[in-house]
């Protein structure tokens, strides 16, 4: 009796394991269309070769670009792979910096300190190089029944997100939005729980645009609304409550179906699209000298320039510049020409901006170089 | 699963076979010494026979790994944590602020985390605790035998199901569902601080009263499962003495199945509370955090200790501020011991039920 009870059992958990199994989900990574707004695409040959299974982690904002370059890569290095682990950016430059993957993903670069010398080790005494090699807007996402357009400037962007302005008719909106109706409704912010990258460039951003005095940083700072976890939790979140407003990045803010504002940095009202972020990253001025092309974000956060979208967060590839052996040397090489060339194609559709034409020239010599 | 109760009856002086052949069923405890060919029973000194020592070998062993490994699991908490405490600029048991972000000025407290946890997992076991009592009744007593088994099958499974799911569940469907419900309490029984206009928004349902709904879910197939157990080993004698007094079968149940399984019942909650207090991934998703502190009422967010390490922890990258967030496993950690500790001090108050 007590065997046939266990028997049952197990068979239970065997069949719904089973069930469950069968359930798992196949990520497809988006295979839409190829827009060419990167003209010399085809062009950059790749040399394919080394090592045929490459490992990376770090920054899970740039999963969706990862799963892109790779399917690339395949594409023009048949019987490669390269596996990503989207454990996030601090994960990525510590099993960078320990010799435990090829290149790390972060969103932002390596600091002075401890990570650049342990990264200097790692490359046998070599210096590691940054290349921002994806690019994401980040959209203000806002869902208020009656208001398709909304524009903000980063000062009013500033007081709403810190709680100085409450209400979604306070004059403040009102002066930049002339003709729209905006109701006596309370904002809702919203704000990611989690430690992220994109809350850190998005406080960055108001710090150096509108005046934010809350401090920057992975945790929001702003002493206002609630928290929800990850991209996708702000994003359902702003979708299920009239009045709540976001920063979450554009394609789930698409996703979602959220109306999201333009930006208003001076020179009018700026919507977002792959063209206007695309301008931006040209306004962008790099500090790290040579090939480490660290950039200097405050140049895109404070650009006035008209018609460029500034809010965006850059994520790095942490690369040597020599060290690797080899067969790891001449991947990681053809996995980036292939990133920065045809990869960025398809970015457009994951909710990324691809590479403007002279920032991507700049990537391909830093990647050329790598020995 | 351990079960104290039915460990120690064989014991009790005045016991009889009956009774015995019902609660410990001793045939299927012999079952594993396997008969060795020369084994008369003789008056000789007993002398240790091989298997005999290799199964005590192996048990002991296994008792002395697990409590070697939880010291080393309270030392790592330990030894992580202590650089990090001393570079605390507040007060680490009393503050309610939390921020880790500038590692040369650590300013963490545990107190809204500490109150958060707690009143999570305890709505989440005062709900939890009477469906479950009723369920192992039910299941003990009142379904016929056919109908039983394949029921407890049917809750065991939902202590299967990951709780991820139970996050998405709560965040997606339950937290709209209550929508209007929260709302009524809030409006008509707001008076109450407990059910007070909270710091988030009730619309989302990322409240402390979605999480423990969702927790109580969890925590049930842990506290049916040993309640049944405990309740289906009451003594059939006790049952048909009572039965026989002519006792309803509330009777029966009130007078002879509650007694005696209660320190089972008790210790069974109690092992739910510390799953409930120790449930990450569920809460990460469903409870919102808030930017004010916690005020006492349901219908606040804020974090648990488990979730505000789930939710910081991708991205550490300084030791420093890492040990902010392992300083407050270790607090969770010492709180789970106490609940544990009290648990087994209840079962032990209980001596006269076995």
């Amino acid at each position: 009796m007590k065997i046939q009870r266990h028997g049952a059992v197990l068979g239970l958990v065997a069949a719904s394991a089973l069930l469950l199994s069968a359930c798992g989900s196949d990520n497809n990574a988006p295979t839409g269309g190829t827009n060419n707004t990167t003209s010399n695409a085809a062009s950059v040959p790749v040399e394919c070769g080394g090592k045929t299974k490459l490992n990376a982690e770090g920054s899970s904002a740039q999963k969706n670009a990862v799963d892109a370059f790779v399917q690339a890569y395949q594409a023009a290095c048949p019987g490669v792979d390269l596996a990503y682990n989207p454990s996030g950016s601090g994960a990525g430059v510590k099993n960078f910096n320990a010799g435990q993957v090829d290149f790390g993903g972060s969103d932002s670069a390596l600091k002075e300190g401890a990570e650049t010398t342990d990264s200097t080790k790692r490359c046998k005494e070599n210096p590691a190089w940054n290349l921002p090699l994806v690019f994401g807007p980040v959209a203000v996402g806002y869902k208020v029944s009656g208001v398709d357009s909304l524009v903000l400037d980063a000062k009013t962007t500033a007081a709403i997100f810190s709680g100085a302005v409450k209400k979604w008719n306070d004059p403040a909106i009102k002066a930049l939005n002339g003709s729209a109706t905006l109701p006596d409704k309370d904002i809702a912010v919203i704000y990611r729980s989690d430690e992220s990258g994109t809350t850190d460039n998005f406080q960055k951003y108001l710090k150096v645009a509108g005046g934010w005095t809350k401090g920057d940083g992975k945790q929001f700072k702003g002493g206002v609304g609630e928290g929800k976890e990850k991209s996708a939790g702000v994003a359902q979140a702003v979708g299920s409550i009239d009045g709540a407003i976001t920063y979450v990045e554009w394609s789930f803010a698409q996703d979602n179906k959220l109306s999201v504002a333009k930006i208003d940095s001076g020179a009018g009202a700026v919507e977002l699209t792959a063209e206007t972020a695309g301008k931006a990253i040209d306004e962008a001025k790099i500090k790290g000298e040579g090939n480490n092309l660290v950039l200097d974000l405050d140049s895109i956060y404070g650009s006035k320039a008209a018609g460029a979208y500034p809010l965006l967060l850059a994520t790095y590839e942490i690369v040597c510049s020599k060290g690797y052996d080899a067969d790891t040397a001449k991947a990681v090489k053809a996995f980036l020409t292939v990133a920065a060339t045809t990869g960025q194609q398809q970015l457009a559709d994951a909710g990324y901006v691809p590479l403007p034409k002279a920032f991507q020239d700049k990537i391909l010599t830093a990647v050329k170089a790598i020995a | 699963m351990k079960d104290p109760v039915v460990a120690k009856r064989p014991a009790r002086p005045g016991d009889t076979g009956a009774e015995r052949g019902v609660a410990a069923a001793p045939h299927a405890s012999e079952a594993p010494i396997p008969p060795t060919p020369e084994a008369p029973e003789t008056t000789k000194a007993p002398h240790v026979r091989p298997g005999d020592r290799i199964f005590r070998g192996l048990a002991t062993g296994s008792g002395v790994f697990i409590v070697v490994l939880i010291g080393a699991i309270g030392l790592f908490l330990i030894l992580q944590a202590i650089p990090s405490l001393g570079l605390d600029n507040v007060n680490f048991l009393t503050s309610r602020e939390w921020n880790t972000t500038d590692p040369t000025n650590l300013r963490f407290g545990i107190l809204d985390l500490t109150l958060v946890t707690v009143v999570v997992a305890v709505l989440a076991l005062l709900i939890a605790m009477p469906i479950a009592l009723g369920i192992a009744l039910f299941l003990t007593q009142y379904a016929p035998r056919n109908l039983a088994r394949p029921f407890a099958y049917v809750v065991d499974l939902l202590a299967a199901v990951p709780s991820i799911v139970f996050g998405l569940w709560g965040l997606f469907v339950l937290g709209p569902v209550l929508f209007p419900f929260s709302e009524w309490l809030i409006e008509n029984l707001g008076w109450i601080p407990l059910l007070a206009k909270g710091n988030v928004n009730v619309q989302l349902g990322g409240t402390i009263f979605t999480a423990g709904i969702v927790v109580a879910v969890m925590i049930l197939p842990i506290i049916t499962a040993v309640s049944r157990e405990v309740f289906e080993r009451t003594p059939t004698m006790h049952i048909e003495g009572a039965i026989a007094l002519g006792a309803t079968k509330w009777e029966v149940v009130r007078t002879t199945v509650l007694p005696f399984g209660k320190a089972g019942y008790v210790s069974a909650s109690m092992l739910g509370l510390g799953r409930a207090l120790g449930e990450t991934i569920a809460v990460a998703i469903i409870l919102s955090t808030a930017t004010s502190s916690f005020g006492w009422s349901l219908f606040d967010g804020g974090s648990t200790f488990a979730s505000k390490i789930a939710l910081a922890a991708p991205e550490f990258n300084d030791a420093r501020s890492a040990g902010a967030y392992i300083a407050a496993g270790l607090v969770l950690f010492v709180l789970t011991f106490v609940v544990n500790a009290i648990a087994r001090s209840i079962v032990a108050g209980h001596k006269e039920y076995e």
